[in-house]
């Protein structure tokens, strides 16, 4: 087999060295760069391709993390292309989007890439189209896509993802700044970052009387979703709606209705945890088992570990 | 046009430094000299820096450290960048790193070891000099 074979062979088996390798010849040497794209291309189509984008200090890198974990939570692989710029004076890069993700290096089910703009313009790179492909081909179920995040000529992500979320975040600005053409007409979902803090209710509720002015595509009304990246507080909400988008683009009835189903029996069995939990601790106060137990690991006769596998045993739970 | 083939670098910190002002001023130094850095902040263990250094496809990797632990942790590091086959990227080493140290690390393939003073001109032109060719 030739280099370029046994690296498409690899990329089909998701191996990531050959990830890693194809990408550096998609960034650099055109004539291969074909060659591999032309064979994985018919393998690529299946990955939920998300961008997300905005103003830089928004949270992106740091929501995007979040936004990993809650869809490892659910089993789902993800590949991630994050973009930064170029110097137009020196040619080089600091790439430091890797920063906020670092502890999920070592996980095999994510691969995180780094690139540089190298001056393309519309705040993603050249061969950030294909290095997409590339993590399609390998096998990612879902790939995020973190832009440069200069502001608001950065429409190119339209032609990369198919969900594309803006992020902002109070505090960065007139709030009417953020909500100039073109972020406001890409945007299937737009997210308000550190909405702890006291005026994100307003730039939601801005951001929410322009979009009564007209939407993106028929059939489809942005939600506006609140989270705090640092705490990870309203991500599920936001990785719902994001499922959510990726069943009005399929136009599958029965894709919005497992992803309703999925959610209501996360709630359920929330509220079920609850309950129980608090009946049975109920219980075994009222018995006395529970004051009976804590002495006994009181006085390090058991562990708590152990005292609570007993305790529900008598309650005849194993 | 030539080839815009660029000189990818990872400047990784292992272990517990609780600063990183030089790991930066190499960095920004390497990116202003027309390279494409990746930083990947404080704290780094040997298995992130490989895995990085794997998915970034990296020509170059820079180990930054002051905690004196570098016979512990560089041994590690070397030894996982092998066995992810990533054996022809460039290892140097810089910070606070006593000179008869210096001929153990070189052993385990860390082609040089920059210590307080290097001049950042003196780094650039030892990675220019020194990086792999690609085929």
């Amino acid at each position: 087999m030739t280099k370029t074979e046994e690296i498409i062979h690899g990329i089909l088996a998701g191996d990531r060295r050959s990830i890693a390798r194809a990408i550096t010849i998609i960034e650099n040497n055109a004539t291969d760069a074909q060659k591999i794209v032309a064979q994985i291309y018919p393998h690529a189509g299946r990955a939920h391709v998300i961008g997300l984008t905005g103003p830089g200090g928004a949270g992106k890198s740091t929501l995007a993390e979040k936004i990993i974990r809650e869809y490892r939570r659910k089993g789902k692989t993800v590949g991630v292309v994050a973009v930064d710029p170029t110097s137009p004076f020196t040619g080089g890069a600091f790439l430091g989007d890797r920063i906020r993700m670092q502890e999920l290096s070592t996980d095999e089910g994510v691969f995180i890439r780094s690139m540089a703009s190298r001056n393309y313009p519309g705040g993603l790179a050249k061969a950030t189209k294909d290095a997409v492909k590339v993590l399609d081909a390998a096998g990612k179920d879902v790939v995020l896509v973190e832009t440069v995040g200069a502001g608001q000529s950065e429409v190119e992500i339209v032609k990369v993802a198919q969900t594309v979320v803006v992020i902002h975040a109070p505090g960065l600005g007139d709030e009417i700044q953020a909500i100039k053409a073109g972020l406001m007409e890409i945007a299937d979902v737009f997210v308000v970052n550190k909405a702890d803090r006291e005026s994100a209710n307003k730039t939601v509720m801005d951001i929410q009387a322009i979009l009564q002015m007209g939407g993106k595509e028929s059939g489809w009304k942005p939600p506006v979703v609140k989270t705090v990246a640092l705490t990870g507080e309203g991500v599920p909400e936001l990785v719902e709606k994001l499922e959510e988008h990726k069943c009005f683009l399929e136009k599958d009835p029965e894709c919005r209705i497992r992803v309703l189903r999925a959610k209501a029996e996360a709630e359920l069995i929330e509220a079920i945890k609850e309950k129980a939990v608090g009946l049975i601790v109920e219980d075994l106060k009222i018995e006395g088992k529970l004051d009976e137990f804590l002495q006994k690991v009181l006085r390090k006769e058991m562990d708590p570990a152990s005292a609570a596998e007993e305790l529900l045993k008598e309650k005849g739970l194993e | 046009m030539q080839s815009t083939r660029k000189i990818r670098v990872l400047i990784a910190k292992p272990g517990l430094d609780s600063h990183d002002r030089g790991a930066k001023v190499v960095a920004r130094a390497l990116r202003d000299a027309g390279m494409e850095v990746i930083y990947t902040g404080l704290r780094q263990t040997p298995e992130q820096i490989a895995e990085t250094a794997l998915q970034e496809d990296v020509d170059v990797i820079g180990l930054s450290i002051l905690s004196g632990a570098h016979k512990t942790l560089f041994p590690r590091i070397m030894e996982l960048l092998k066995q992810k086959g990533l054996t022809d990227a460039m290892v140097f080493a810089g910070g606070i790193i006593p000179e008869e140290d210096i001929p153990e690390l070189k052993k385990l393939g860390v082609k040089e070891i920059f210590g307080p003073g290097t001049t950042t001109e003196s780094i650039i032109q030892y990675v220019f000099d020194h990086v792999p060719k690609r085929t």
